[in-house]
């Protein structure tokens, strides 16, 4: 057994800490011209519409120091928890972090099934947890897409975007083609004579609309891959929200849609009336019945998603997905179509996006092209790559760490998207597969097959 | 006939801007294959920090509008040029070796923060300045419609030429060209042969940060306004130009900006303002489907 080497850094300590500080002084004077004029110096239109500037040295002083000494500090980690970081656990902890992780996902299920009952009284947390279960929906959605089939979409909001507009427009307007109905009468289907019922009728019509324009998308994307893919995909997300903001006449642009209606029970309203639910099962009416039954109902949404998911990765279609993610070319050799396997991922990934998309709708109650800009669509792709891409438990606690944390900035109001913007950059250096690296396929071969050296060219290995 | 005119001069002004951007998105992929998200808004904080040195300059008492010009250009490509190499630094260095998506989403990540650090330093309010440049010519006039040419315009598409011609000459002629061409074609080579090739790297950031101030200087002074979000459509935009003329040529991100400016130009005077954005993207789309190589790209040879 080797004696470890003594660590460089501390051999030489005066010479270590004369670096730092120079690192810490040229980091300083970078952020000093950085910042100077950005912060040094703040504008304004003024009264009468000149511009008018003050200056703000304070700040600068404060930024351009806390530059210096954060350098200093992140220096003095690094050199001394760095080489921590590579100590291997004893097998024992390792054990036990196993077990752990096999009981997380059973135990955070459990969890999420008694969020309502534990927050009954907390209105605020409850909305929380509606939302982060929509976020861990569209993430799972968009995991079928990225992490399964390997297609980078940078544009996934536009689904939710359908989903959500088919399902306002649909239950508000009927079929958006008045004249045709009139000629034909007995086709007329008219959305509001479902009254109770519009929400469980048109959630898997948004759905279909959806996947049909995932569709729409994925045939002409056929042929690209990687950064192609995902500015096209991004191209297509922004086509489609500017779209909405235009078609002034049947989306009522800027403004939205209001007064979408609200889910019922299977048929039975959430309201304080007699045919309400509460009066139905005999207790007092309360606001929150609806907020417990859409968390519920995100909560199912969001189950069945996962389930299609593991069930369609035992399926020849998901391991189609995870060969084709693995390496396109060698699928082709081996006889996959491309074509169908990369169209089945669009349509079933932007399906559930449109699920999500319509449940999104019925709880606002209120949508507009604002909800459905490419930060949501950076948000739900932050939430897959940092659950590492493929792992369905991996997926839904980058959710909660993403909303969570996204939700505890809510004080820092205007700073909270700079906030979020840094913590991507630091966790993708910090961990870029993602907080649970897992990409392990589903089969593999038992046996490891050994290649001879002769097969492998040098360099191409 | 005139209207055409106008708008042929309309676009190809606007061409430039997109041009000038689009060359570091295609500089950028060329060397490290990656899309630069956060370069649309380095394009956004040049044009920030124009605005601030015209402010200043002038309530010094400048007011010699070319010296003012000239210093407003220098400072803003200086700093600019300083935020594309600590953007480089900070976010897609320690990712280089990491795999596809990360240095994409660290890209997004620092969009996100270039945008919200100039909302949150300077205000989410557009800032209008008044005309500096004013005056011009008039082409032709028809009696019912003038085809003018402002000097706005002038200067705009002289500084663009004048810029093109020192950076062809700097990527074509001289050392630092050189080992560019040479780390976009083989890293591990070039480093074998003698190439810094991290400071290669961070070189051709510095260099597309400064175009793209030179971008935002220009936008400033043709549009008289700037603000925290205009970084992200005009980004895409030039990312369409730079793939529409093959990414990674630079004459081909020239190429491209004056079409999707001239695109744009023609959809909003013929067609429909609103729709705009939607013509470029569509054009983005359909290029890449039918022409995936672009305009002068070398098509994509894949190796197994």
């Amino acid at each position: 057994m080797a004696v470890p080497a003594p660590h460089p850094a501390s051999t030489e300590p005066s010479a270590g800490l004369g670096f730092i500080l120079k690192k810490a002084v040229i980091s300083a004077l970078v952020a000093l011209v950085l910042f100077f004029l950005m912060i040094g110096i703040r504008t304004e239109a003024g009264p009468s519409g000149q511009l008018i500037y003050w200056t703000r040295f304070g700040e600068l002083a404060a930024i351009v120091g806390a530059v210096f000494v954060g350098s200093i500090v992140i220096e003095l980690l690094r050199r001394w928890i760095g080489p921590v970081g590579g100590v291997e656990l004893p097998a024992s902890v390792r054990g036990g972090f196993a077990v752990l992780g096999r009981l997380l996902a059973p135990a955070l299920l459990i969890f999420a099934l008694l969020v309502p009952v534990i927050f009954y009284k907390e209105r605020y947390l409850l909305d929380l947890a509606i939302l982060v279960m929509t976020y861990v929906m569209l993430g799972w959605g968009l995991n079928i897409v990225v992490g399964l089939a390997g297609l980078l979409d940078l544009g996934y909001v536009a689904f939710y975007a359908v989903g959500a507009y088919s399902y306002a427009l649909l239950a508000q307007s009927g079929l958006p083609f008045p004249h045709f109905i009139d000629t034909y009468p007995y086709v007329a289907l008219d959305f509001q004579q479902l009254g109770p019922w519009a929400f469980w009728v048109l959630l898997p019509v948004s759905g279909l609309l959806a996947a049909l324009w995932g569709v729409i998308l994925g045939f002409p994307v056929l042929r690209l891959r990687g950064d192609y893919l995902a500015i096209v995909t991004l191209a297509f997300g922004e086509i489609i929200r500017l779209v909405i903001l235009n078609w002034q006449d049947l989306t009522g642009g800027p403004n939205g849609i209001s007064g979408i209606p609200r889910p019922t029970v299977f048929g039975i309203p959430l309201t304080p009336g007699e045919h309400g639910f509460a009066a139905m099962i005999g207790v007092p009416f309360s606001p929150t019945h609806r907020l417990v039954f859409l968390f519920y109902l995100i909560l199912a949404l969001a189950l069945i998603t996962n389930w299609v998911t593991i069930r369609l990765r035992a399926l020849p279609i998901g391991r189609a997905w995870e060969a084709m993610r693995e390496d396109e070319v060698a699928c082709r050799a081996l006889g996959i179509n491309i074509t169908t396997t990369k169209l089945s991922a669009f349509a079933i990934g932007a399906m559930f996006g449109g699920f999500a998309g319509a449940f999104f709708a019925t709880r606002q109650g209120f949508i507009s092209p604002e909800s459905f800009s490419f930060q949501e669509s950076a948000l739900v792709l932050a939430i897959v790559v940092l659950g590492g891409m493929g792992s369905q438990l991996g997926v839904a606690l980058a959710a909660i760490a993403m909303i969570g944390g996204f939700e505890l900035f809510r004080g820092l109001d205007q700073f909270r998207m700079l906030v979020f913007g840094g913590v991507m950059v630091l966790l993708m250096i910090w961990r870029p597969r993602g907080l649970i690296g897992h990409r392990a396929p589903t089969v593999f071969l038992q046996k490891r097959t050994e290649i001879s050296a002769s097969l492998v060219k040098e360099g191409h290995g | 006939m005139d209207y055409f005119f106008q708008q042929l001069i309309n676009g190809l002004v606007l061409g430039s801007i997109y041009g000038l951007i689009a060359i570091g998105y295609t500089m950028v992929y060329g060397i490290v294959g990656m899309i630069n998200f956060a370069h649309g808004d380095i394009f956004m904080i040049g044009g920030f920090i124009a605005l601030i040195t015209f402010l200043i300059l002038v309530s010094i008492g400048m007011t010699m509008v070319p010296v003012i010009l000239l210093l407003v250009l220098l400072v803003a490509m200086a700093v600019t040029a300083l935020y594309g190499w600590t953007v480089e630094r900070i976010a897609y260095r320690p990712l280089r070796q990491s795999f596809r998506l990360a240095p994409m989403l660290s890209a997004i990540g620092m969009s996100f923060v270039l945008s919200n650090f100039a909302q949150v330093s300077q205000g989410a309010r557009v800032k209008p300045v008044p005309p500096i440049i004013t005056g011009g010519y008039t082409l032709h006039d028809s009696g019912n419609f003038a085809v003018q040419l402002s000097n706005v315009q002038i200067v705009v598409v002289v500084t663009t030429v004048v810029l093109l011609a020192i950076f062809t000459y700097i990527v074509s002629r001289t050392r630092f060209g050189r080992d560019m061409r040479a780390c976009e074609q083989d890293q591990t080579m070039a480093a074998l042969l003698g190439v810094d090739v991290d400071r290669t790297i961070s070189m051709t950031f510095v260099i597309g940060a400064s175009l793209a101030a030179v971008a935002g200087m220009m936008y400033l002074l043709y549009y008289g306004l700037v603000d925290f979000f205009m970084g992200f459509i005009a980004g895409i935009k030039a990312f369409t130009a730079a793939v529409l003329g093959g990414i990674g040529s630079l004459p081909g991100a020239m190429l491209g900006g004056l079409a999707i400016g001239l695109i744009e130009t023609f959809w909003s005077a013929y067609f429909s303002v609103e729709y705009k954005d939607v013509a470029a993207f569509s054009i983005l789309i359909i290029v890449l489907i039918f022409m995936p190589t672009g305009l002068l790209g070398r098509p994509e040879v894949e190796k197994v």
